[in-house]
C-alpha cells in the first residue's frame, strides 16, 4: 500500500535521514500524540465510555429504581450525590446508565450514515457525468436542511421513541460525509497512480478499494468524529422534547425534560445531565478538530 | 449571473413540490385514522365513514394530493384537528414572532462574532486568541436546549433580572435570542478567525506591508474586506439552521412561533398543522439555501455557478 498511499505529511527531515523508518502512520501517531485538543478529546471519550461499560459497578441504584419517599433530594445527601429527581430516582446513577444510551446512538448514527455517505460519495465523485450531476444535487439539498426538521418528521410518523429518532438521525446526517468523500475522489480520480492502475486494467471496484478509500480515511475520520458530535446533540434534543428515548430510558435528553418541569424547585435536575451531554459533545468536537490539524491542516474551517 | 439566477429559481419549484409531497406522503404513512382523530374513540362507524368523506380520505392519495395542492394555492391549508382553527390562520400568528426572534438571534451571532474572530486571528495565538477559541468550542458543544434551561435558572430563577417564558416586551425576547444566536456565534467566530489568517497570508497582503503600510490599515482596511465576505455569503446556510434551532428554543421559552406551534402539533397528533408547518419550514429552508448559493458566487465570482450546481 506504501506505493500508492498519499502520505499523511511529507516526509520530516528526520525521516529522511533514516530512510528505513519512515511510515506514515508512525508519523500520524506521533503528531497526534502531541496534538493538545486531540489528547483532551480521547481522555474525555475514554473516559465517558469506560462508565458506560462499566455502569452497572459505577451506577449506585439501577437506573429505574424509584423512591417516592425522597422525591427531589437535594445533592450531597447520603447515598443520592447528586441529588434526586421528581421519583427519588438517583440522578447520578442515571447519568451513569445515560451514557451508554448516548454512545450507542451516536455510533449506530455513525456507523450508518458512513455507510451511506461513503457509497454516494464514492458513486457521485468517481463516475461522473449525469450520475454525479443527480447526486451532488441530492447531497446538497439534504446537507443544507436542518437535521432536526428532518428528525422531527420521521418520529411523527413513527411515533415517538428511540429506534425512530435513530432511523431518522442517521438518514440524514450521511450528506456530511457524501460531500466530503466526494469532493477527495474527484480531486484522486486524476491522480498517476489511479491513472495507472486503469491502464493496467484494474476495474472499477478494485480501483476504488485498493486506491481510493485507503486515501480518504483521514478526511472520513474527521467528519465521523464531528458526526458522532451531532448525532448525540439531535438524539438528546428530540429525548428533551419527549419524542426520542421513553420513560424510564435514562437519556440525557428526557432528563433534561423532566428537570424543566420543575426548574423553580430543583436546580440540579435540569443542571448535571446537561454537563455530560456538553462533556460527550466537547470530547467529540476536540477529537475532530485535532484529528483534522493532525491529518490535513488545509482542511481547517 | 442572472441566467444562473433563473435556472436555480426554476429549479426550486419543483423541489418545493417535492418536499410538499413528501411530507404529505409521510402524514398519511402515519398508522392513526385522521378521521378517528377528528370524531373521536366513541363514534359510530357512520360518523367516522362521514368524517372520513368530509376529509376526503375515501379518494385515492393522488387526487388528495391534488386536493390539498389546489387548496393550499388558494390559501386554504385545512383546519387544525384539535382547535379546528384555519391552519392559516395559526401560522400567521405564529410566524411573525418566528421571524423576529430568529433575526434577533442572526444579528446578535454577527455582531458579537465578527470582532471576536478578527481580534482572535490578529492576536493568534495569544491569550486573547485562545480564550476567544475557547469559548467559541464550548458555545458548539453546549446544546441550545440545555443553554436555555441554564439562563432560566440564572437569569430568571435565580436573579430574577429577565422573564423565563412568554412574550410580549423586549425583555421576553433577550434569553430566548441569546439560546438560539450563541451557537452561531461560537461557529462565526470561528470562520471568521481562519478566514482572516488564510487572507493575511495572501500574497497582497505582503506585498501591502513591504510596500510600507501601517499594520492596522494592512489589516482593518485592505485584509478585513475580503476575510468578511466569505462569512457574510454563509448567512444564508445560518439562516436555515436558525429555522431548525428555533423549534427547540421556543419550546423552551414558550415563545409562541411556529416551532413552537409544530412541537405542539406533533405531540397533539394534529396532523394538518404538522403537515403545513413543515412544508413551509421545508421551503424557507430551500429559499434560505439559494440565497446562500446566490451569496456566495457573488462574493466569490471564481466559483463556476453555470456547469455543476
Amino acid at each position: 500500500m506504501s506505493d500508492t498511499t498519499r502520505p499523511l505529511s511529507a516526509p520530516s527531515a528526520e525521516a529522511e535521514d533514516a530512510p528505513a523508518a519512515y511510515s506514515p502512520w508512525r508519523d500520524f501517531l506521533g503528531r497526534f500524540v502531541r496534538n493538545r485538543s486531540a489528547m483532551i478529546g480521547i481522555v474525555i471519550i475514554v473516559t465517558l465510555c469506560i462508565v458506560a461499560a462499566f455502569a452497572p459497578t459505577l451506577a449506585l441504584h439501577p437506573f429505574a429504581e424509584q423512591d417516592l419517599m425522597r422525591s427531589l433530594e437535594r445533592p450531597l445527601t447520603p447515598g443520592h450525590p447528586l441529588g434526586t429527581d421528581v421519583f427519588g430516582r438517583d440522578i447520578y446513577s442515571r447519568i451513569v446508565w445515560g451514557a451508554r444510551v448516548s454512545l450507542q446512538v451516536g455510533l449506530m448514527v455513525t456507523s450508518v450514515s458512513m455507510a451511506i455517505g461513503i457509497l454516494i460519495g464514492c458513486i457521485s465523485g468517481f463516475y461522473g457525468g449525469r450520475v454525479d450531476l443527480v447526486l451532488s444535487n441530492l447531497i446538497n439539498l439534504v446537507w443544507g436542511f436542518p437535521l432536526i426538521l428532518v428528525a422531527l418528521l420521521f418520529v411523527t410518523v413513527i411515533g415517538p421513541g428511540l429506534t425512530g429518532a435513530m432511523i431518522a438521525t442517521g438518514l440524514v446526517i450521511w450528506s456530511g460525509f457524501a460531500r466530503i468523500v466526494r469532493g477527495e475522489v474527484l480531486a484522486l480520480r486524476s491522480r498517476e497512480f489511479v491513472v495507472a492502475a486503469q491502464a493496467l486494467g484494474r476495474g472499477n471496484l478494485w480501483i476504488i478499494f485498493r486506491h481510493i478509500l485507503p486515501n480518504i480515511i483521514g478526511p472520513v475520520l474527521v467528519i465521523a468524529s464531528f458526526t458522532m458530535a451531532v448525532a448525540v446533540i439531535i438524539e438528546t434534543s428530540l429525548s428533551f422534547l419527549g419524542l426520542g428515548a421513553q420513560p424510564p430510558t435514562p437519556s440525557w435528553g428526557s432528563m433534561l425534560n423532566e428537570g424543566r418541569a420543575v426548574l423553580y424547585r430543583a436546580w440540579w435536575l435540569a443542571t448535571f445531565p446537561g454537563i455530560a451531554i456538553a462533556l460527550l459533545v466537547l470530547g467529540f468536537n476536540l477529537l475532530g478538530d485535532g484529528l483534522r490539524d493532525v491529518l490535513d491542516p488545509r482542511m481547517r474551517d | 449571473m442572472t441566467r444562473y439566477l433563473i435556472h436555480r429559481s426554476l429549479f426550486l419549484l419543483p423541489m418545493m413540490l417535492v418536499i410538499s409531497a413528501l411530507v404529505f406522503v409521510a402524514m398519511r404513512m402515519i398508522p392513526v385514522d385522521p378521521a378517528e382523530l377528528v370524531v373521536g374513540p366513541y363514534a359510530t362507524a357512520e360518523q367516522r365513514e362521514l368524517a372520513r368523506q368530509k376529509l376526503g380520505l375515501d379518494k385515492p392519495i393522488i387526487a388528495q394530493y391534488g386536493i390539498y395542492l389546489l387548496n393550499a394555492l388558494q390559501g386554504d391549508l385545512g383546519r387544525s384537528f384539535k382547535s379546528g382553527k384555519e391552519v392559516t390562520a395559526l401560522i400567521a400568528d405564529t410566524l411573525p414572532n418566528t421571524l423576529l426572534l430568529g433575526s434577533v438571534a442572526l444579528t446578535f451571532a454577527y455582531l458579537l462574532a465578527i470582532p471576536m474572530g478578527v481580534l482572535a486571528a490578529i492576536r493568534q495565538n495569544t491569550l486573547i486568541d485562545q480564550g476567544a477559541m475557547t469559548i467559541a468550542l464550548i458555545g458548539i458543544s453546549v446544546p441550545n436546549f440545555w443553554l436555555g434551561l441554564l439562563l432560566i435558572l440564572t437569569f430568571a430563577v435565580g436573579l430574577r433580572w429577565l422573564p423565563a417564558t412568554g412574550s410580549g416586551t423586549w425583555a421576553h425576547l433577550v434569553l430566548p435570542s441569546i439560546t438560539l444566536g450563541l451557537q452561531y456565534t461560537a461557529i462565526v467566530a470561528r470562520m471568521t478567525r481562519s478566514s482572516v489568517l488564510e487572507v493575511l497570508r495572501q500574497d497582497y497582503v505582503r506585498a501591502l506591508h513591504a510596500k510600507g503600510l501601517e499594520r492596522r490599515k494592512v489589516v482593518y482596511v485592505h485584509a478585513l474586506k475580503n476575510a468578511v465576505i466569505p462569512i457574510i455569503s454563509l448567512m444564508g446556510l445560518h439562516i436555515s439552521a436558525v429555522v431548525g434551532g428555533s423549534v427547540i428554543v421556543e419550546t423552551i421559552f414558550a415563545w409562541p412561533g411556529t416551532g413552537q406551534l409544530l412541537i405542539n402539533s406533533i405531540i397533539g397528533r394534529d396532523f394538518p398543522v404538522v403537515q403545513a408547518v413543515l412544508t413551509l419550514l421545508g421551503a424557507t429552508v430551500l429559499l434560505a439555501n439559494l440565497l446562500a448559493d446566490v451569496l456566495y458566487t457573488l462574493a466569490d465570482p471564481r466559483i463556476k455557478y453555470s456547469a455543476h450546481r
